[in-house]
């Protein structure tokens, strides 16, 4: 059931017979773009290895010539708060919004009542909109119930804003449970509520790892919200120190490029662990699901 | 006439069971709203009633960090100054390049990967290639701005191959200067259109900027097609997944090549992927900030300056809270073009 379940979020796994052969040029062209997409990668990690003495601009693509913790010492030193600080955001952000998500797709889904499907159209349409459009009167608002400048405040906005997207994906995991499985539990005198702690939420466990990856990403990368709801530097997320430090023409180079590792490490091991469930949740949130 | 009177007996009949059924539907699931007011009502919020604030304030005499509300008159003053700005001028040229460049290369890339990858990987090889690929969607746009920003920087970075690859040394035999290109530091604009729009159109003769490619663009098209042509190329791998074999086979066999396989029948049948892409880039395009933001900033002349940057400093640092809103009602109106009517579709097609 939960295998048949989980395929309705994607149509991932194929089933295509032996390829035929290894044309060298196309081989080629893919071993060619394994270097293009790996190379910034290499550059971040060479020099943020790099110590202070031996990192410049003109040997940016050689090795490190000595062994040790390079530019990582400094990094950490300056961005670990800003480090926690995102740990501290986005593990709430994740589980909440997911929750919500997973208690409107459910209702939504298998409870519709009359307008419904305009309702989920009213929330989806906030998925989209530039956040350029809310920053002024959200701020406002923040300042007013005192979450201004704090991590709460951007945890209760990435809850609210990622509402939409936690709902479309938990509204079409649902809509592929069959409906059978909701009747037969009628029958044996549940009510939706029961249904739903005791059958669909536990039913519901990959859902809720491609959504939890999503919202993990998408909260971890965020900026905007971060540079504009949080004024105060000890109080901000890694993306923001981080691009503050790469400002900062006083820091070494290296320990810039050490900063842009550890900002990038908690979504690059999720994505490397998780990357079958990190497809889907990229399929499904491209709205079609 | 006998169908017509079989359609009405179907009628009467059913007339009453759909009454019945919906009315019993109604008030069985009222409470299913109930459950889901606390998130309406926090998106009602959050999102439409801001956006009527901001809205509001476009229109108001909000120009300094004291607050005033009143109406300005005209009514669109501050559209017509945002529009008549050099800035955001500037803004909307930049928009228009990036856009092309970045989804030009961000499809034929992806799609281009996707091809070669259904077309000659075995299923088992098909995730590591595809995890390398789509590795750097997952990163953030402030990471990827950091380190491209460097890449691009005239003193190391590429320029450097022009050195390491012996470039510079062969030019310097022949006479010749070496290589050395500003790449996000370059001023200039390139394919300037002026002159010809001020032949076609009307009043195009008073633009003040350059209208063409700004060269520090490039750059920064690219930092973003590296980020997210895996992500096209993935979205792609998924949609052939569920073209079945026997498709393409029957296609092999009635005398068609490979290639014409993927033209004629793989990517056509793909159109709803396609559309889907473009839509997702189109918007990220549109929205796009952090990247820039971290990369170049505003860039030597505003070359790289976007919508949503000129939102963001005009508001939070000019303080010019009106024309900072009015120029996030622009952006909200565009992005609202093109996304309302791809939902509305989605939608549609979900329904039958």
């Amino acid at each position: 059931m939960a295998s048949q379940a989980a395929a309705t979020i994607s149509p991932l796994s194929s089933h295509k017979p032996s390829k035929k052969r290894f044309p060298w040029f196309s081989m080629a062209v893919l071993m060619l773009a394994l270097i293009f997409f790996l190379l910034p990668v290499y550059v971040m990690v060479v020099n943020g290895l790099k110590d202070a003495q031996h990192v410049s601009l003109s040997t940016m693509w050689n090795l490190p010539e000595t062994l040790g913790t390079g530019g990582f010492e400094g990094a950490w030193k300056q961005l670990s708060p800003n480090l926690l600080n995102s740990l501290l955001m986005v593990v709430p952000a994740t589980v909440l919004s997911s929750v919500l998500g997973s208690i409107n797709g459910y209702f939504l889904s298998k409870w519709k009542f009359r307008g419904s499907d305009a309702l989920f159209t009213i929330i989806l349409f906030g998925f989209f909109i530039p956040y350029q459009v809310i920053l002024l009167p959200l701020v406002q608002f923040m300042q007013t119930i005192g979450l201004y400048g704090s991590i709460a405040g951007l945890i209760l906005v990435h809850v609210v804003y990622g509402i939409p997207v936690t709902t479309l994906i938990f509204r079409n995991f649902y809509a592929g449970v069959a409906n059978e499985l909701i009747e037969a539990a009628v029958v044996d005198g549940g009510n939706k509520y029961q249904i739903f702690v005791q059958i669909m939420f536990p039913l519901a466990l990959p859902a809720f790892v491609v959504v939890g990856i999503f919202q993990f990403t998408n909260i971890w990368n965020d900026f905007i919200f971060g540079v504009t709801i949080v004024p105060n530097p000890a109080a901000q997320p890694i993306t923001i120190a981080l691009n503050n430090l790469s400002g900062n023409f006083s820091v070494d180079w290296n320990v810039v490029m050490a900063g842009a590792v550890l900002a990038a490490l908690p979504t690059a091991a999720v994505y490397v662990f998780l990357s079958r469930y990190f497809v889907r949740g990229l399929l499904a949130g491209s709205v079609k699901g | 006439m006998s169908l017509k009177s079989v359609a009405s007996t179907e009628a009467r009949l059913a007339a009453p069971v759909v009454a019945v059924h919906k009315r019993r539907w109604i008030g069985k699931n009222f409470d299913s709203f109930l459950v889901l007011l606390p998130s309406f009502i926090a998106i009602v919020v959050f999102v439409y009633v801001f956006i009527g604030i901001t809205l509001y304030v476009s229109l108001s005499n909000w120009r300094t960090l004291k607050p005033d509300l009143s109406i300005r008159e005209p009514l669109l003053q501050t559209y017509a100054d945002l529009f008549a700005a050099p800035r955001f001028q500037s803004d909307l040229r930049n928009t228009v390049v990036f856009t092309i460049l970045f989804i030009g290369l961000s499809v034929l890339v992806g799609l281009g990967l996707a091809i070669l990858i259904d077309h000659n990987l075995k299923q088992a090889m098909i995730p590591l290639f595809r995890n390398v690929y789509l590795f750097p969607y997952a990163l953030s746009f402030v990471v990827t701005g950091v380190v491209w920003r460097w890449l691009f920087n005239p003193e190391t970075g590429v320029n450097l191959f022009f050195n390491i690859f012996g470039i510079n040394s062969l030019l310097n035999k022949l006479g010749y200067a070496p290589l050395k290109p500003g790449w996000i530091t370059d001023p200039s604009v390139v394919l300037q259109v002026n002159g010809l729009l001020a032949k076609v159109i009307p009043g195009a003769g008073d633009i003040s900027i350059k209208l063409g490619v700004p060269l520090a663009l490039i750059p920064v098209a690219l930092a973003a097609s590296w980020q997210l042509s895996g992500f096209v190329m993935a979205t792609y791998l998924g949609g052939m997944a569920t073209i079945s074999d026997e498709v393409r086979e029957a296609a092999l066999v009635d005398g068609a090549t490979e290639w014409q396989v993927y033209r004629r029948i793989v990517i056509p049948m793909l159109r709803p992927v396609t559309v889907s892409v473009l839509v997702i880039l189109l918007h990220v395009s549109l929205k796009i900030f952090d990247l820039v933001f971290t990369m170049t900033g505003v860039g030597p002349g505003f070359a790289t300056d976007m919508p949503a940057i000129f939102v963001f400093e005009t508001m939070f640092r000019a303080t010019r809270y009106n024309l900072a809103a009015a120029a996030a009602v622009v952006m909200l109106i565009v992005a609202a073009l093109i996304v309302i009517p791809y939902l509305v579709r989605s939608l549609r097609s979900e329904e039958q």
